[in-house]
């Protein structure tokens, strides 16, 4: 019975590589380093953005845009239109990166300051944003709409 | 029961897109390798180029011990040095930000892998993991907020900034070890394995390729390149910059209409205290120290030269026609003919971490370093550092001080 049950038992937890022990032990002895001095101020909040920008990532933002883009896969292949997921997912992910990476400027969070700093005029960023957005998406309609003329032809010519 | 676990992210079963695997994270970590070691080279020559070993009111991190050990005396040659690798810096740090995301995207099932800790070394690697993607996320964070001015992160961008891109090299280097040999096998075979943790036991059928795939990652990577890179010129390259800031049209037409890093307004500077009146230059240094106004001043011999302003932030101008006197004249009015010293230039400006910041002798001595009282053929406007403003090859701009009101020449304390 006993020899039978022995190799089901999870197998302790082991070492590991040692060289990839005494790698990480040196890479964490230089983040120490740097990190003493990245926490000396604002010690909490530093550490709040440090692991909250991965949780983030990684609880937020991807499960966000994995399960919009799911939904739109799920219903496009419900209306048989499979194959045309890529224009939707190509204009929506690009005017998505520039929503993410610009989200302060385009969203006027820092109009004022933006303005008086630089003499430059901080309207007209969300206008731009959803130009670039209409002409993304446009874009994408023109395409399909090509894409359906040229089948239509090709079925004709048969 | 399998149906329940199947829905957790915990289950390889729930991962179900027939991209992920080892040929796609293997080619985008050996982009991330290359970007990532050419944004952390040009960080360190950012910081350098402030010259920080020079004085403590050019460095915004003194406590930094070992980590300035390649420190060295910043050049004038060649005069764009400072535009070239800080608009490299910015513009291909947002050039990365899809490629990051697409990479991050590509392991995500890892975060989930059951057991936790199969082992020690695999428990420190998972530990190591977190300050990789925890500093990635927090240098390009850190990195997109401060040029546009949202300054919401918990402290000083420059300590920030700088700390946190060594935590995140020590274990960006050691996940590189780690993983670089297989990504180059990975690679160089052309062949994805099925049997690697990464790819989904039971898949989605593909709504595009994985080369498609990495088209799409590439192509937002040329979206942000090409909205980015006109930052770095004058004119209509950058009215291609729709949405960055420093993008767009000119602040202004004429002579004075190039691009302003801060106002004069927002400095607070009073023009009452800039009037040729009111104004007046202080040269300090062994020889005594001179009080001179603006037309004293544009009666010594006057220099022209075209150099650029290059920020932090990663935007430049062209080159822009200046002209003035060169700080080794001024130099050898505070008793230091033939061979100038280091200086200590300071502001007018009430506020901003650079009122004051400290030159060394080989900018001093340039040639082309001058104190410049006009710009494109006209005086100086308010903005650019009207009465006399500083302007340094290869330097970067902060240290361009404009409304220059003292120079200590020899004494930077």
């Amino acid at each position: 019975m006993r020899r039978v049950r022995a190799p089901r038992r999870p197998p302790r937890p082991v070492l590991g590589s040692p060289f990839q022990i005494s790698l990480l032990a040196c890479s964490f002895a230089l983040a120490g380093y740097a990190g003493v001095r990245l926490l000396a101020g604002d010690w909490l909040g530093v550490t709040l953005w440090f692991v909250g920008a991965a949780l983030l990532h990684d609880l937020v933002l991807v499960p966000l845009y994995a399960t919009a883009d799911r939904a739109v896969v799920r219903a496009l292949g419900a209306a048989g239109q499979r194959a045309a997921v890529l224009y939707v997912r190509v204009p929506a992910a690009f005017c998505g990166l520039l929503l993410l990476v610009w989200f302060p400027l385009i969203g006027g969070r820092v109009d004022r300051r933006y303005e008086s700093v630089t003499g430059l005029p901080a309207t007209g960023f969300a206008a731009r944003w959803l130009l670039i957005t209409a002409a993304l998406f446009g874009g994408s309609a023109l395409l399909l709409v090509l894409r359906g003329v040229r089948e239509r032809r090709r079925r004709d010519v048969r | 029961m399998r149906e329940l676990t199947s829905r957790l992210p915990t289950s390889p079963g729930f991962w179900r897109s027939p991209l992920r695997g080892p040929w796609l994270t293997s080619v985008l970590g050996l982009v991330l390798l290359f970007g990532v070691g050419v944004l952390f080279v040009t960080g360190l020559l950012s910081y350098a180029a402030y010259n920080p070993g020079l004085s403590p009111v050019n460095d915004k991190t003194p406590d930094k011990g070992l980590l300035g050990f390649y420190l060295f005396a910043w050049p004038t040659d060649p005069y764009w040095l400072y535009r070239l690798t800080q608009g490299v810096h910015v513009t291909l740090g947002l050039t990365l930000v899809p490629v990051l995301l697409g990479k991050l995207w590509s392991v995500v099932p890892r975060l989930f892998t059951l057991p936790p800790v199969r082992s020690v070394a695999h428990g420190l690697e998972r530990i190591s993991l977190l300050l990789l993607v925890g500093g990635a996320l927090f240098e390009f964070a850190t990195g997109v907020l401060n040029i546009q001015l949202d300054y919401v992160f918990p402290g000083s961008f420059y300590p920030l900034h700088f700390y946190g891109a060594w935590v995140f090299f020590a274990a960006f280097v050691a996940h590189a070890v780690l993983k670089v040999p297989k990504a180059l096998r990975t690679v160089r075979t052309m062949r994805a394995s099925r049997d690697d943790d990464l790819v989904s036991p039971r898949p989605d059928p593909p709504t595009v390729s994985r080369r498609g795939a990495l088209w799409l990652v590439g192509g937002g990577a040329l979206l942000m390149c090409a909205t980015n890179a006109g930052r770095s010129f004058d004119g209509p390259l950058r009215q291609t910059a729709v949405l960055s800031p420093h993008g767009g049209p000119e602040p202004g037409t004429g002579p004075n209409g190039f691009q302003i890093n801060k106002t004069a307004a927002y400095l607070g500077i009073d023009p009452a205290e800039t009037t040729q009146d009111a104004w007046r230059l202080t040269v300090t240094g062994p020889g005594g120290t001179v009080r001179l106004d603006r037309a004293e001043l544009l009666r010594m011999k006057q220099y022209s030269v075209a150099l650029p302003i290059a920020c932090v932030e990663g935007w430049s101008t062209s080159d822009q026609w200046w002209r003035g006197v060169r700080l080794g004249d001024l130099a050898a009015l505070a008793g230091f003919d033939g061979h100038p010293p280091d200086v200590l230039v300071e502001s007018l400006q009430r506020r901003g971490a650079f009122r004051r910041g400290a030159l060394r002798a080989n900018q001093v001595a340039d040639p082309r370093s001058l104190l410049a009282l006009h710009v494109n053929g006209e005086p100086l406007s308010a903005d650019h550092g009207y009465p006399a403003r500083i302007i340094v090859p290869g330097a970067p701009g902060v240290l361009n001080t404009k409304w220059v009101t003292r120079m200590t020449f020899g004494d930077l304390s």
